[in-house]
């Protein structure tokens, strides 16, 4: 106390030179946020003006041009001839059951790991947090052969269940850890009172654990719909294909039109960004809860 | 010492509850998740071409052809991928690092406005590596593309491929994945420096340290536990990379671009060497395994505090 103190009466005291220099330096750092944060979204900025471009124009005149005109038409050309309307459809088609199946899945079993002591418990927890880590490649192959010999290859349902099921790692890691900071002293007057253990998990803990299952459904629901591989491997009709894999598929078929290709990348990732946007604050919880701390 | 008695104990009564709370989901577990990775390691003593109704049993010899490849004069497909998974390692632990821990700093000193330049930053991680693999399909073009249409208005006249130029590929790629990651790290290296103790701060100023001892001596020393999971994180994101090199070049020009992940799909789905191709994927694993553990410790440790 008594340093801080003292240190702000000699801050007060200081000649105006001091001001004068911290006041440059807070400028010039705010100058360099500014430039370093818009060169580092050109990208996305350059990829906008593309869109609004025609393939001639940029191939006759070069990208850093006067654009001759702007134009709207490769979004509904990406739209209905290069099918993001179907992929994007695809896209919800999976990821909203996948997500729901693996919040509740991993709410169950994040309950059991967090509230109850048995043998096997920490293995559990373990093989989890280890699962979330895996190289996909580890898998891919006799997740194939699995679904053909379920019969379920090429389907939507393929993807949702080892969504769902590689998923669960994370979400149970996640949750099972939120759970455990919820005061028990509720969960025992509700047994107590005679509630069953699975009305205590759904009355009780499931309710009070809704600011982590927000955080972790938002950022699994980016994972899930961003995900490529599950979908290269387990879907070979392009009308079943999600966005990510469809868009991969439109590369080849328009590789002459790239303001078209680009418009369609665009477009297909504004259901994240939203999200993003939206939810921003549980999306970073997300990001925090998930590093470990 | 404590003294042991022996006592007759009462069969413990088992609790189920917590069993069938994990019925379900563990079920799904092993059957899509830790069953198949044990049949790929199976998988991956076979000679199987995914098609014929029974497997050969071949020992180690895929690994073998697999190893024995690196002798080879001209770099194999596997030797391309060791080399360039360690680019993409190298990459991934010093680029965004560095980059995130700096936008962490400069940020967390009360800017003004400083919430739209983490979303700035941060906003390439939403975007799935199709739309960024896209994206920087176009920027990299080497006619219509961002940077080469720079470069010819510049009056350079033969401006590299990028991703069509066997030395340039690799890292072209790998720029696409620090660009995504950048955000994330920077999002870390901020929720560490709030944890960090203001009075630590004011105590090394009071003693009069400048900036940047007290950063080397004060801050990054606090920061270890994030740099540790930071790193951690990193490689293995570098080790599964996938769909960037996938959408973008299929490990192409001539193998020059590709990774292990990428390496074992086109030897399982495109040649039909299930068994090779599970054996590079064992390979990959095993890579990973061991920074698994690392971050388990990690884990592990933090399960301990409570």
């Amino acid at each position: 106390m008594l340093t801080n103190s003292s240190q702000e009466m000699s801050r007060a005291r200081m000649p105006t030179a001091y001001h004068t220099r911290q006041r440059v330096l807070r400028i010039s750092l705010y100058i360099f946020l500014v430039v370093f944060t818009l060169l580092y979204l050109m990208p996305l900025f350059s990829a906008v003006v593309a869109s609004l471009r025609t393939q001639d124009d940029i191939s006759l005149n070069g990208f850093w041009s006067i654009p001759e005109q702007f134009t709207f038409e490769n979004y509904p050309k990406a739209w209905v001839d290069g099918r993001v309307n179907r992929y994007l459809l695809n896209s919800f088609i999976i990821t909203i059951p996948a997500l729901t199946a693996t919040i509740f899945l991993s709410s169950l079993s994040a309950f059991a790991l967090a509230r109850y002591r048995f043998v096997g418990n920490r293995l559990i927890y373990f093989m989890y947090v280890a699962g979330t880590m895996l190289p996909f490649q580890i898998l891919l192959l006799p997740v194939f052969i699995l679904t053909n010999k379920l019969g379920i290859y090429n389907t939507y349902l393929s993807v949702i269940l080892i969504h769902t099921a590689f998923q669960l790692g994370f979400c149970t890691f996640v949750l099972r850890n939120f759970m455990r900071t919820l005061p028990g002293e509720i969960m025992d007057a509700a047994r107590i009172d005679g509630a069953s253990e699975f009305g205590i998990y759904w009355r009780i803990a499931l309710p009070l654990s809704l600011p982590g299952i927000a955080a972790v459904a938002t950022l699994e629901f980016t994972w899930i719909f961003n995900d490529y591989i599950w979908a290269l491997i387990l879907i070979q009709d392009d009308a079943l294909k999600p966005v990510t894999a469809g868009l991969a598929g439109l590369q080849g078929q328009f590789s002459t039109n790239w303001p078209l290709v680009v418009a369609a990348a665009l477009m297909a990732a504004v259901p994240t960004l939203i999200i993003f946007f939206a939810l921003q604050r549980y999306f970073i919880g997300g990001l925090m809860l998930g590093s470990g701390k | 010492m404590a003294t042991y008695t022996p006592r007759v104990r009462k069969k413990p009564k088992i609790n189920w509850t917590p069993y069938l709370f994990l019925l379900v989901p563990l079920l799904l577990y092993l059957v899509w998740i830790i069953g198949p990775m044990l049949y790929t390691f199976y998988l991956s003593l076979t000679s199987w071409d995914g098609i014929s109704p029974e497997l050969k049993f071949i020992g180690i010899k895929n690994f073998y052809v697999l190893f024995d490849s690196l002798k080879k004069a001209l770099p194999s497909a596997f030797e391309y991928s060791l080399i360039n998974n360690l680019k993409w390692l190298v990459a991934f632990i010093t680029v965004p690092t560095v980059i995130g821990l700096g936008l962490a700093i400069l940020l967390n000193q009360d800017v003004k406005g400083d919430r739209y330049f983490k979303v700035g930053i941060y906003l390439p991680q939403v975007l799935s590596f199709a739309v960024i693999a896209l994206i920087w399909s176009w920027i990299y073009n080497p006619r219509y593309g961002l940077i080469n249409s720079f470069l010819f208005k510049i009056g350079v006249e033969d401006p590299p491929g990028w991703l069509a130029d066997k030395s340039l590929a690799t890292w072209s790629i790998i720029a696409a994945a620090v660009w995504r990651q950048v955000g994330y790290v920077m999002i870390l290296y901020l929720a560490g420096l709030k944890n960090i103790d203001p009075n630590l701060i004011d105590a090394s100023k009071v003693d009069g340290a400048n900036s940047w001892q007290r950063f080397r001596n004060v801050v990054f020393p606090l920061l270890a536990p994030v740099t540790t999971i930071v790193v951690v994180i990193s490689i293995i994101d570098s080790l599964r990379t996938f769909d960037l090199v996938q959408i973008m070049t299929r490990g192409g020009p001539a193998n020059a671009s590709s990774v292990l992940a990428n390496l074992m799909y086109i030897q399982a789905f495109n040649n039909y060497k299930f068994g090779l191709g599970a054996a590079t994927a064992v390979v990959l694993f095993f890579i990973s395994l061991f920074f698994i553990v690392i971050y388990l410790w990690r884990v592990m440790q933090d399960e301990l505090e409570y």
